[in-house]
């Protein structure tokens, strides 16, 4: 798979001394989806605002569809649309209006069908003509989407998509993320949500303190740090666990009720079938069973946690 | 060259512009208007003969150029001011347009609406006056060239701005007085000759001047000295703009 952006060991140091982003290379791949996932003040906005011409980058170097991002600016940007993290609009333009502006400002000849089809397709159609300061939040939020979609991006960057976004409208976002994606549209979301990168992303890559700790598959990153847990819960709370189940590095649960078993998934062994003859040998009665795959969320916090413990030691 | 760019944000522009008519036409001739009323009719008939043109006819170019040079600085201001205010710069950053193209679009569309101001004005004044202008076509040249430097100047200082006051202190404390003092309403030769020469240091006086010559063919300065005042008073404005592109001064982080 080509790569369509191509970010080279970027730093970025704020004028007022704020290093925001440390050395971080990344490569997108032309057709995916990227979550980018990471805590407030990680850098994830400074490194879109970096890719995009918002903010310059300290040093490093950033191509987009093989364009130098300052040397290239324009080929490079006639590719991108950007829907930054905070909705920022013309308080008295229109939505119709600011769609074209946008188009313009890109380039591009006034197409009327093009945006048409955008407008309707993010539920703006019938509001085209209304002021944009009497629209709601979430109409808002779309306006922003249809002018970054209003130059045809072949690279689309969308800053925290779904923030103060209500349910149904995350999911129809959704939809129309996956429906760009598949007319060829590369997409690249920062979210808080962790759920919104496991239904979207093909690639997850997690940034903190201005560090790109990592960057993989969804299903491989989940696959390669995913734990799965067998909660076997007992008839009769124990105090200890049983010496002769001492290999499997159980844990006792919640008031000696349960022992939990961790495992992992890619083993060609669980040691299921040994340790449930082995429990029921040692006398122990079962009462229920309950499995738990680890989610995307927990591989976060166990990355940042991982992170925060390695710059402890290092200090 | 994305001239599509640079036409959409002038098209947006000047939209912006005839949406706010009454703010954008009518105060600036409303305030010319008063000072026909006060200056030319009232105590213009009490003035000697400035040269060989009445009180209220010397008025007329002193009018229109207080006029083009406020609002053209205004204008050019506000209109870069307000994106970064409302703060949605980041489409013009992230867009494929140069820094040129982005100042072409909005001191073009800022020049070309106090270049309607100025033919509004002008009209208006002929309720007053009976007018003659001996040169029309450098007229227009030196009035479109004055409508461009100072919009361009805005443009600079609409850059510069962090907020409102600071928009305002530079046109407020520095331009008005300068247009006021720089012979808009007076012939510099009334003045007590210390003050005809501080006032030489005056650019304005320049421009002043020389439009003034296109009306009357008379001047209160050599029209040379105004040329060059105009090249001058443009190439620092280019310099200015020139490094504010280079450094992305105060738009890009
Ligand atoms: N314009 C700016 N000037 C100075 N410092 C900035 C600027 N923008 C961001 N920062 C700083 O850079 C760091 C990274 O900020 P950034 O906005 O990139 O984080 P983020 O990952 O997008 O966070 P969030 O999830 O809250 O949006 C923060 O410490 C922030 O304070
Ligand atoms: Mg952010």
């Amino acid at each position: 798979m080509s790569i369509i952006v191509d970010v080279q060991n970027v730093r970025k140091i704020y004028d007022g001394g704020i290093k925001a982003l440390g050395g971080v290379s990344l490569q997108i791949r032309q057709g995916e989806i990227l979550a980018l996932l990471g805590p407030n003040g990680a850098g994830k906005t400074t490194l879109i605002s970096v890719i995009c011409g918002v903010a310059n980058a300290t040093s490093g170097s950033v191509r987009v569809g093989g364009f130098d991002i300052v040397k290239e600016y324009r080929a490079a940007r006639s590719m991108i649309g950007l829907v930054p993290q905070e909705i920022t609009l013309e308080p008295f333009g229109r939505v119709l209006g600011t769609t074209q502006f946008s188009r313009g400002l890109f380039g591009k000849p006034r197409d009327d069908a093009y945006l048409e089809k955008i407008l309707t397709k993010l539920s703006l159609w019938d509001k085209r003509t209304a002021q944009l300061n009497q629209l709601s939040g979430g109409m808002k939020r779309r306006v922003m989407i249809a002018k970054a979609l209003s130059h045809e991006p072949a690279v689309l960057f969308l800053d925290e998509p779904s923030a103060g976004v209500d349910v149904e409208l995350r999911r129809d976002m959704w939809q129309t993320v996956e429906e760009l994606r598949s007319t060829g549209v590369t997409i690249i979301l920062t979210t808080h949500y962790i759920e919104e990168a496991e239904a979207l992303a093909d690639r997850v890559g997690v940034i903190a303190k201005g560090q790109l700790l990592v960057v993989e598959e969804k299903s491989r990153l989940m696959q390669q740090m995913g734990k799965k847990q067998i909660t076997i819960q007992l008839s009769e709370a124990i105090v200890t666990v049983p010496e002769s189940l001492e290999g499997y590095g159980l844990e006792l649960g919640q008031n000696g009720a349960s022992l939990i078993y961790s495992y992992d998934t890619n083993g060609t062994r669980t040691g299921i079938t040994k340790l449930l003859n082995e429990i029921s040998a040692s006398g122990l009665v079962l009462r229920d069973l309950q499995t738990r795959q680890s989610t995307l969320e927990d591989i976060f916090v166990g990355l940042l946690s991982d992170s925060e413990q390695r710059e402890a030691s290092e200090l | 060259m994305n001239v599509r760019a640079m036409a959409t944000i002038y098209r947006f522009e000047m939209l912006r512009f005839f949406r706010t008519l009454t703010q954008s036409f009518l105060s600036p001739v409303l305030s010319a208007s008063l000072y026909f009323i006060v200056f030319g009719a009232a105590i213009g008939p009490r003035m000697t003969e400035l040269g060989t043109v009445g009180y209220a006819e010397f008025l007329v170019p002193g009018i229109i150029m207080l006029s083009v040079m406020t609002q053209s600085i205004s204008n050019a201001a506000f209109s870069i001011f307000y994106p970064k205010f409302i703060r949605t710069t980041y489409e013009l950053l992230s867009a494929p347009i140069s820094f040129l193209e982005i100042l072409g679009g909005y001191v073009g569309a800022a020049a070309t609406k106090s270049f309607l101001v100025a033919l509004v004005i002008l009209t208006t004044s002929t309720m007053f006056v009976d007018l003659q202008i001996i040169y029309p076509l450098a007229m227009l040249l030196m009035l479109i060239l004055t409508c461009l430097c100072f919009a361009l100047f805005g443009f600079i200082i609409g850059i510069w701005a962090d907020n409102f006051e600071q928009l305002q202190i530079i046109p407020l404390m520095i331009v008005t007085p300068m247009v006021f003092l720089g012979g808009s309403f007076y012939s510099i030769s009334v003045l007590p000759p210390l003050w005809q020469t501080v006032t030489l240091f005056n650019p304005v006086v320049y421009l002043i001047s020389g439009f003034r010559w296109t009306f009357y063919g008379q001047a209160d300065v050599p029209l040379i000295s105004s040329v060059l005042a105009f090249v001058l008073f443009s190439a620092a404005c280019l310099a200015v703009i020139w490094w504010i592109f280079r450094t992305g001064w105060k738009l890009r982080s």
